[in-house]
């Protein structure tokens, strides 16, 4: 019912993410594409750390690879990652959007063009509105918004912001959403 | 696939279609969903109602395209991008091409410049810039004339300076630019080896014997039939022994003329055309 699904992530991160992915069992059968705020000069550091604390593989998007299920991709840092409509990845180097490179927006927008009601975001702590119109707009194509209780988060202005820009489906604490997505491979929904 | 989806990609494909029948730039084979996401800003920008409006306008009125093509260009960079490329280049390029009479370069998709000058002020720092020709291209008139010009703005000279410095450069950069208002002007001494032209990737041929080609973030924005149109170019354009550097997130692995280079410095995505065998 759902193939793919994205989540934004800035100020705080590292640590929720390092909570949340290992929660992803083995044979996962959704491809899981992340933005995470980082700093333009950043390397590869945080998917390597990951890789090594993950059931999944984790690794950085390439231009033009094909998107599978089962994987945790990253955008690289100091580009946007963008999902063509044939469902694999393309990287940019445009101005930043919401001051960010990577976007949260640029990768919900097309992955919402890609995947119509058939995808699933996330937005997690973060101290920028970044994802918020994203996340609109995947709502809009049918898909299902997710946001981490602002309560639990490290910063609480990226999911204020998102809750705050229009409907979301659920609102939860950073656990719970590692259990939804565990669960949501076996086509189980909460 | 959802229809308003597929309606707007159908709109996209007959917008690019005009355009390459009309002017004859031809974004046909570029990657969908930037060209998506740049003609949509451009259409919420210019006012009109959708793209078939868009489309009428760019037929008719020239300044319209030229508009268009500036957003579908994507003039984005930086000086030292990628400092550990530049280093890269400062210690394991150069030093080979020392040893040539003369060095040609080629600067293909060179936006505004930045990229040109930071290559002259490394060929400068290392007693090459007398022997060294450079061309330096791109498809979009309008960002050669600013290429040209080599002012840029002095809040981004900050970042450039820390990038510089990065690349192993040991000088004071404040030395290389004149500052006036809120520019940076490029001192002229950097351009004297430099011609700007105008050359298309998709559709004009090549230069002949460079010993250096440099063509970053420009093929992630091509298909796999147009990055081998252009990696096929570059092989005709490149002296045996010439280098070839890419983009940090682009790769020569999945093309067909692969064969005929070696990776030189494999994380900077710098190639080595391979010597010819002796005979
Ligand atoms: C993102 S900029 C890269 C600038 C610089 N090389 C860098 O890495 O910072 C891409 C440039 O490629 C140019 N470009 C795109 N398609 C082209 C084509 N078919 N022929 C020549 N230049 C092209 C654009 O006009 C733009 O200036």
């Amino acid at each position: 019912m759902i193939d793919a699904v994205v989540i934004g992530v800035s100020a705080g991160g590292t640590t929720a993410l390092r909570i949340l992915l290992p929660c992803l069992p083995v044979r996962y059968n959704l491809p899981v594409i992340i933005v995470q705020h980082s700093h333009p000069g950043s390397d590869d550091f945080l998917t390597r750390y990951l890789n090594d604390k993950c059931r999944l593989m984790v690794k950085q998007a390439e231009e033009k690879e094909p998107i599978l299920q089962g994987i945790i991709y990253f955008a690289p840092p100091n580009y946007h990652l963008l999902i063509e409509m044939d469902r694999s990845f393309s990287l940019s180097v445009e101005e930043p959007v919401n001051f960010a490179r990577p976007s949260i927006d640029v990768l919900f927008e097309t992955a919402a063009e890609a995947y119509g009601s058939k995808l699933m975001g996330i937005i997690l702590t973060g101290a920028s509105a970044d994802g918020a119109r994203g996340l609109m707009k995947i709502k809009s194509a049918g898909g299902i918004a997710v946001v981490q209780d602002p309560r639990t988060a490290e910063a609480e202005i990226m999911p204020k912001s998102a809750i705050s820009a229009g409907e979301v489906d659920f609102i939860l604490p950073l656990e719970a959403i590692g259990k939804f997505l565990a669960r949501l491979s076996d086509g189980v929904m909460l | 696939m959802d229809k308003d989806a597929e309606n707007l990609m159908i709109e996209v494909q007959l917008l690019l279609n005009a355009v390459y029948l009309k002017y004859g730039y031809d974004f046909r084979g570029y990657s969908e969903a930037s060209l998506k996401r740049r003609i949509l800003r451009n259409l919420a920008f210019s006012g009109y109602r959708n793209i078939p409006e868009l489309l009428r306008h760019v037929l008719c009125d020239k300044s319209c395209f030229e508009k268009l093509l500036l957003d579908l260009s994507i003039n984005v960079t930086d000086m030292f991008r990628d400092p550990l490329f530049y280093k890269a280049i400062r210690d394991q390029v150069l030093p080979d091409l020392k040893k040539l009479p003369l060095i040609k370069v080629w600067h293909a998709g060179c936006a505004s410049g930045e990229e040109v000058y930071s290559m002259a002020i490394l060929f400068f720092e290392a007693g090459l810039h007398q022997k060294t020709q450079v061309y330096a291209t791109d498809f979009n008139e309008k960002i050669l004339i600013a290429a040209k010009e080599g002012i840029y703005s002095l809040e981004k000279i900050k970042g450039y300076t820390s990038n510089y410095h990065q690349s192993g450069g040991k000088s004071s950069f404040g030395d290389y630019y004149a500052a006036r208002n809120k520019h940076a002007a490029i001192h002229a001494s950097f351009k004297k080896n430099i011609v700007f032209a105008h050359h298309n990737l998709v559709s004009d041929g090549p230069f002949g014997e460079m010993d250096l080609i440099l063509c970053r973030n420009v093929l992630i924005y091509f298909n796999r039939n147009l990055q081998n149109r252009v990696f096929d170019l570059f092989n005709d354009s490149l002296d045996q022994g010439g280098y070839l550097c890419l983009g940090s997130k682009e790769s020569l692995r999945y093309s067909t003329c692969s064969d005929g280079f070696e990776d030189f410095v494999p994380k900077e995505k710098i190639y080595r055309k391979t010597l010819g065998l002796p005979v």
